[in-house]
């Protein structure tokens, strides 16, 4: 019974996290929903018994990726306000349509899928010892990977975002 | 003396079990969460004051010592003084995000010292995941900060608040890699198991405290380096610094808001050092065998009261850093360093036949080497070339 | 563990949905990567779910892909906002209708 009101409050405060982050016009509070949509995911994630993944969660999306957009935020200033206009309506009216499709196709499979309706299943530990074990010998080879991914992202986000130094007037 | 080593848990578990049967984890919860409110609550009143007097002290003179005996009631005027101040809001500022900045602020910090073991048997929670669960914890406090920042709508909030965001994100990376090495050689991410790895005693019964090995005494130094950037303390104070910037991401608040600020980058301190003792200071342990009848919840509070004496210590006497030399010290001195701290300790745990052998001193000195020699040429290469030696002219 | 997979599954349409609908809807380039975001999100919870109550969590299947997953999420976050802010450097505009010129 706690359980099932702490999973309604946690999807509560996630999925209105995430309306609010594709609805509102200030960037920064768009920004703040979606860090508060990921919190909520991280709860939910400690929930289901993957204590690992959510605090990862929290580390990496609350504590990294949502910084990393309020600075863009902040380095993009002069582009809030987005001017309506016909084009406007359209796009926006055929992405919500998009969505509103997929999710009810989603939510079809689900309700028609009786084997998805039991729960009580076993208790499961998820040690950090056999993540670390699991990660060096079975996992050894994304392991490595996802350095080189990662090394590879660092070095080519600095790159990119790089100042070049000034060699003519910006075009108007 | 087992009693009075477990006499708040005995304290807990009595209280608890008044209560109603189904009832009685929610009371065993609220007794420890109060437990540990009212401790630090203490802590940070006696700290500020403390910090004021030290401070005063070193400085060559009195620090506050008007409101009570030797000034020791100063907390008290201060908490009237900031509970009665007017709260001034801008007129322009983000009504919401003004409000909630410092809430979002103090509030993860309390959730940080659920993990950690205050003495046998005391720790709140043991998680197995436990220094992750920290540091997913401190992370944020930086959105808070740029909540702050933002929402005053004040050019000096704003750059205060970016300032500060990338002084903690830069030393996020020292801090977190620090104290990978112990976890390396404890085996495990949860607190009591490091504290537990430490405990077992070398010959002449000294402990075998992390900070007694050479990657734990580099450790420990830039884990506290580390800690004092991320606590924005002096030196590495600029984003609230008074003489630089007003007060940064601080300005537009006045009152009880810029207490809760206050009282969380001081609890943010206090979990910081309370894991540093965990981590290199053996936690609630004994450093010698034959002082093991002191209760363990003592041995945390000295050796924690060390280590905020030694911040309050460096906060008197070095200068501030500038944002640059700052960032390039974390990013070109501090990472390399926690990076060759971690293959130290590889070494020392590959060299652990040497142990008892006479070529101990020698593991010791091998290592240490390992990790001083780089501190040296990046500390050379930091600092670029050496000015030349002075020439001073007098008046004839 | 009362709470059927069901509803965590369909937690995770909903949360897909709005994804999807926020990064076509939204013009602005910043929102549409927090559209994506939110899209690797409701996948991981989909895997954090299933792991969860299929038949063998201890293997850490599910939460090893989720590991990875968010690993993937924040290089593809970092190189997007790089992206988003060097194309604002040149454009002055962080629009995605605008950035319709391969010229410049």
């Amino acid at each position: 019974m706690l359980n099932e009101i702490a999973f309604l409050l946690c999807a509560a405060l996630t999925l209105a996290g995430a309306v609010a982050a594709m609805t509102l016009r200030n960037l920064a509070h768009c920004a703040l929903c979606a860090a508060g949509a990921f919190a909520g995911l991280a709860a939910i994630y400690l929930q289901l018994d993957a204590e690992f993944a959510g605090f990862a969660q929290l580390l990496v999306y609350v504590g990294a990726i949502a910084i990393l957009i309020l600075f863009t935020v902040l380095l993009t200033r002069g582009a809030e306000i987005q001017p309506g206009g016909p084009a406007a309506s359209t796009s926006r009216g055929m992405g919500l349509g998009v969505g509103a499709l997929v999710t009810a196709c989603l939510i079809g499979a689900i309700m028609a899928s009786p084997g998805l309706r039991g729960h009580a299943p076993q208790t499961v530990h998820a040690p950090v010892k056999r993540i670390g074990e699991q990660l060096m010998n079975q996992y050894v080879m994304p392991l490595e990977a996802i350095g080189l991914l990662l090394t590879a992202a660092l070095l080519g986000a600095v790159i990119i975002a790089l100042r070049e130094p000034p060699k003519e007037p910006p075009a108007p | 003396m087992r009693g009075l080593d477990q006499i708040f848990v005995w304290i807990g578990r009595e209280v608890a079990g008044w209560a109603p049967a189904p009832a009685q984890p929610l009371v065993s919860a609220i007794l420890i969460i109060a437990g540990i409110m009212a401790v630090f609550g203490t802590c940070f009143a006696l700290t500020t004051i403390a910090e004021r007097k030290i401070l005063g002290r070193m400085q060559n003179r009195f620090g506050p010592n008007r409101v009570g005996p030797c000034g020791l009631f100063q907390p008290l005027a201060d908490a009237v003084k900031m509970l009665t101040k007017e709260d001034i809001v801008p007129f322009s500022a983000d009504k919401t995000l003004h409000f909630l900045a410092p809430l979002v602020m103090t509030t993860p910090i309390w959730l940080a010292f659920a993990v950690l073991p205050f003495g046998r048997n005391m720790s709140a929670l043991d998680l197995d995941s436990g220094i992750l669960f920290f540091f997913a914890i401190g992370s944020a406090s930086e959105l808070a900060v740029f909540m702050a920042g933002w929402s005053s709508q004040n050019k000096y909030s704003l750059v205060g608040a970016m300032r500060a965001i990338a002084q903690m994100i830069s030393y996020e990376v020292p801090l977190v890699l620090s104290t990978v090495p112990v976890l390396m050689l404890a085996g495990s991410l949860s607190l009591n198991e490091i504290v537990a790895a430490q405990g077992t005693h070398t010959l002449g019964g000294l402990a075998r405290w992390n900070v007694f090995t050479p990657w734990g005494l580099a450790g420990l130094l830039l884990f506290l380096i580390a800690a004092t950037a991320e606590s924005n303390r002096s030196p590495f104070d600029l984003p609230e610094g008074e003489s630089e910037i007003i007060a940064g991401y601080l300005t537009e608040y006045s009152g009880f808001k810029y207490a809760l600020f206050f009282l969380g980058e001081y609890l943010g301190l206090f979990a910081i050092t309370g894991l540093a003792v965990t981590l290199f200071l053996g936690g609630w342990r004994a450093p010698f065998q034959w002082l093991e009848w002191v209760p363990s919840w003592l041995w945390f509070g000295g050796k924690f009261g060390v280590l905020i004496f030694l911040f309050i210590w460096v906060r008197a006497t070095l200068p501030r850093l500038r944002l640059d030399q700052l960032l390039n010290f974390s990013w070109r001195f501090l990472a390399p360093l926690t990076l060759i701290n971690l293959a130290v300790a590889a070494a020392w745990h590959w060299t652990g036949a040497w142990e008892s052998a006479a070529a101990a001193p020698v593991r010791w000195v091998l290592c240490a080497a390992l990790i001083a020699l780089p501190a040296h040429w990046l500390g050379r290469a930091l600092r670029g070339a050496v000015p030349p030696p002075r020439k001073y002219h007098y008046a004839e | 563990m009362t709470t059927p997979l069901a509803h965590y599954l369909i937690l995770a349409a909903l949360l897909f949905g709005v994804g999807l609908a926020g990064a076509l809807a939204r013009r602005n380039a910043i929102l549409v990567l927090v559209g994506l975001e939110l899209m690797f999100n409701a996948a991981n919870l989909n895997f954090i779910a299933f792991w969860r109550f299929g038949p063998r969590p201890e293997a850490l299947t599910g939460l090893m892909f989720v590991l990875f997953s968010i690993a993937i999420g924040a290089a593809e976050a970092a190189i997007g906002l790089a992206l988003v802010i060097a194309i604002y450097r040149h454009r002055r505009t962080a629009q995605v209708d605008r950035f319709d010129s391969l010229k410049g």
